[in-house]
């Protein structure tokens, strides 16, 4: 059963009414240079919802994910996360540049896993945890440890909590990364092919995770391969080819009887 | 059938097999090399002890001479400011290189070009001579209005003239070291942090250079070490109260070099062995997460757990 109430915890008042999607793309286009990867992306996902992007590499799936925080500067279009406007400030009309400290802010409520978990190799298991929450929201140290054992312990991993990340196996490393994401309290989850990097059997503890995530009523976006997950957990799938998005849907919908060509010439070669 | 049972039972009696216990392989030729070279090293030593040349007497007399001392600790001063000038200098260099402005860029690697490709030696003749070229400096706006009038050949004396033109040319390398070692910390890393909220500098401090110092700290080292023994070529700005220069000049006025020679090696050997030992343990803790290998605290407390469990060999 999935938890769906809106706005819970949210102060703008844009948001509390619940109208609001979580995050809302309007024809983003991304270049670059002469390449265009993203060629007018339009999709919404609302409050509590999981979507799935799936698509060929090169589709343009992880640049459109690293767009939503900012981590790629869009060339086209608009982004709203939350009703924000992404990387820039609208003024008089005309879009400004955003400070680079307004950017950390905004990345600050989104929280975001890399499928090569780029966990800080100097610090242990718990430091990597609590190293945002000090540094950037100035959490007292007493407090960031006991949310940081807390969620630890939630990713099944209370007992390596001092354990540096080359001696953990890749999917402890891996929920290692989701708990440092979690520990910024974000309000969107971005998974850029969380499990791509993972030995067959370490697959599956990473997504036990993730669908705990979901049960609790976290909104994500999760690009991913795996087309059992997308099917049992996520609300919606979005396929992507090119740059544009191909075909959309209820997954269980989109997996069993797809519309496009190139939806099923996808699907026929992964499923 | 009985067989068979006793083959069973042998098997479960003993789970594991024994430990080998084998005949060490003998290696003659090592016994023979090592004795060779204690046999020539002994000869060495026998001679250096019994050739009057060495005037052991002598070394023994100067060794702790205050002027001597007084040198060691004006060496010390020496490499002490110009490596920490450098270093800061050097990670100024280094972001720049490595800012995206072009101007930055390009302003750096000139320094680098100019500072890395001329002798040492010849830059500190040239601080030498600055008060020959600018004979006073003056503080303000550039043919506007000025706020101060230095005359240069007072300002400067020679010791500070030898750290800046020791300071420049390290700069040169600290910056190389520096940016090699930002250069190979994963792009990810930084990615990770930005997308944590963190901002530039925060990255930088908490993410970035923590990391870049396992690849600066060990070449950092040597240039230490080799900026101790650097500091003997400051006699060209001409500084002579150093090491070098001084147990030279009393050389001079006791006729015998050899000894003198001696003395100021054994004051540069006791300090590049004291900076060794520093960097050991400052290599040994930039390290930590660097390594899967497992501290022996770490393999033992995994091997009580095995043993606990019952599944290991005891």
């Amino acid at each position: 059963m999935r938890r769906r109430q809106p706005g819970v915890g949210m102060s703008d008042a844009v948001s509390a009414n619940g109208r609001t999607p979580m995050v809302r793309a309007e024809g983003v286009c991304k270049y670059f240079g002469a390449l265009q990867v993203l060629k007018g992306i339009t999709l919404e996902v609302k409050r509590g919802e999981v979507m799935c992007l799936i698509g060929p590499s090169g589709s343009g799936k992880s640049t459109f994910l690293r767009c939503i925080n900012h981590l790629e500067q869009l060339s086209a279009g608009r982004l709203y996360v939350d009703g924000a406007l992404v990387g820039y400030h609208l003024r008089g009309g005309k879009l400004h540049e955003m400070a680079p400290r307004d950017a950390a802010r905004q990345r600050r409520d989104i929280g975001m896993v890399f499928q090569r978990f780029n966990l800080f190799p100097h610090k242990t298991a718990i430091q990597n945890v609590l190293e945002a929450p000090m540094l950037v929201k100035r959490q007292k140290r007493d407090e960031a440890t006991a949310r940081a054992r807390q969620l630890l312990d939630r990713v099944g991993l209370a007992d390596k909590a001092h354990a540096y990340p080359a001696q953990l196996s890749g999917g402890q490393q891996q929920r290692v990364a989701i708990a440092r994401a979690l520990a910024m309290d974000p309000k969107l989850m971005l998974f850029d092919e969380p499990t791509s990097a993972l030995d067959p059997e370490l697959v599956g503890e990473v997504l036990d995770v993730m669908r705990q995530l979901a049960q609790d009523g976290m909104t994500m976006i999760v690009v991913t391969h795996e087309m059992g997950f997308a099917r049992e957990v996520a609300d919606s799938l979005v396929f992507m080819d090119a740059g544009v998005v191909v075909e959309s849907g209820v997954p269980r919908e989109v997996l069993a009887a797809p519309q496009h060509e190139r939806t099923k010439a996808f699907l026929s070669k992964v499923l | 059938m009985a067989a068979k049972d006793e083959l069973r039972a042998g098997r479960a009696s003993d789970s594991q097999p024994e430990l080998i216990s084998a005949v060490p392989l003998r290696r003659p030729g090592r016994w023979i090399a090592a004795a060779l070279v204690i046999v020539l090293l002994g000869l060495f030593v026998y001679g250096a002890a019994t050739n009057s040349a060495y005037d052991w007497s002598a070394v023994g007399k100067y060794l702790f001479d205050v002027r001597v001392e007084q040198a060691a600790l004006i060496t010390l001063l020496l490499t002490a400011y110009a490596m920490f000038f450098a270093i800061i200098l050097g990670i100024v260099l280094a972001v720049m290189r490595l800012s995206p402005n072009p101007v930055l860029r390009s302003v750096s690697w000139l320094f680098l070009w100019l500072f890395r490709g001329t002798p040492v030696y010849v830059q500190l003749v040239f601080w030498g001579l600055i008060a020959t070229i600018y004979k006073h400096i003056d503080l303000g706006v550039p043919f506007v209005h000025q706020v101060a009038h230095i005359q240069t050949s007072r300002f400067f004396t020679y010791f500070w003239l030898a750290v800046i033109g020791l300071t420049l040319n390290e700069s040169a390398y600290m910056a190389e070291i520096v940016r090699a070692g930002i250069s190979s910390v994963d792009e990810g890393q930084q990615e990770a942090a930005t997308a944590l909220g963190m901002s530039w500098s925060q990255t930088m401090r908490r993410i970035v250079l923590p990391q870049a110092m396992r690849v600066i700290i060990p070449p950092t080292g040597n240039e230490l070490i080799s900026m101790l023994k650097t500091t003997s070529l400051v006699t060209a700005v001409p500084y002579s109260y150093e090491l070098y220069s001084r147990t030279r000049d009393l050389a001079i006025e006791t006729f015998n070099p050899i000894p003198m020679l001696i003395v100021a090696s054994a004051w540069y050997l006791l300090f590049t062995s004291l900076l060794m030992i520093g960097q050991h343990y400052l290599e040994k803790y930039f390290a930590r997460g660097a390594s899967r290998t497992m501290s022996n605290r770490q393999l033992q407390a995994l091997a009580d757990a095995q043993t606990t469990t019952g599944g290991g060999h005891v």
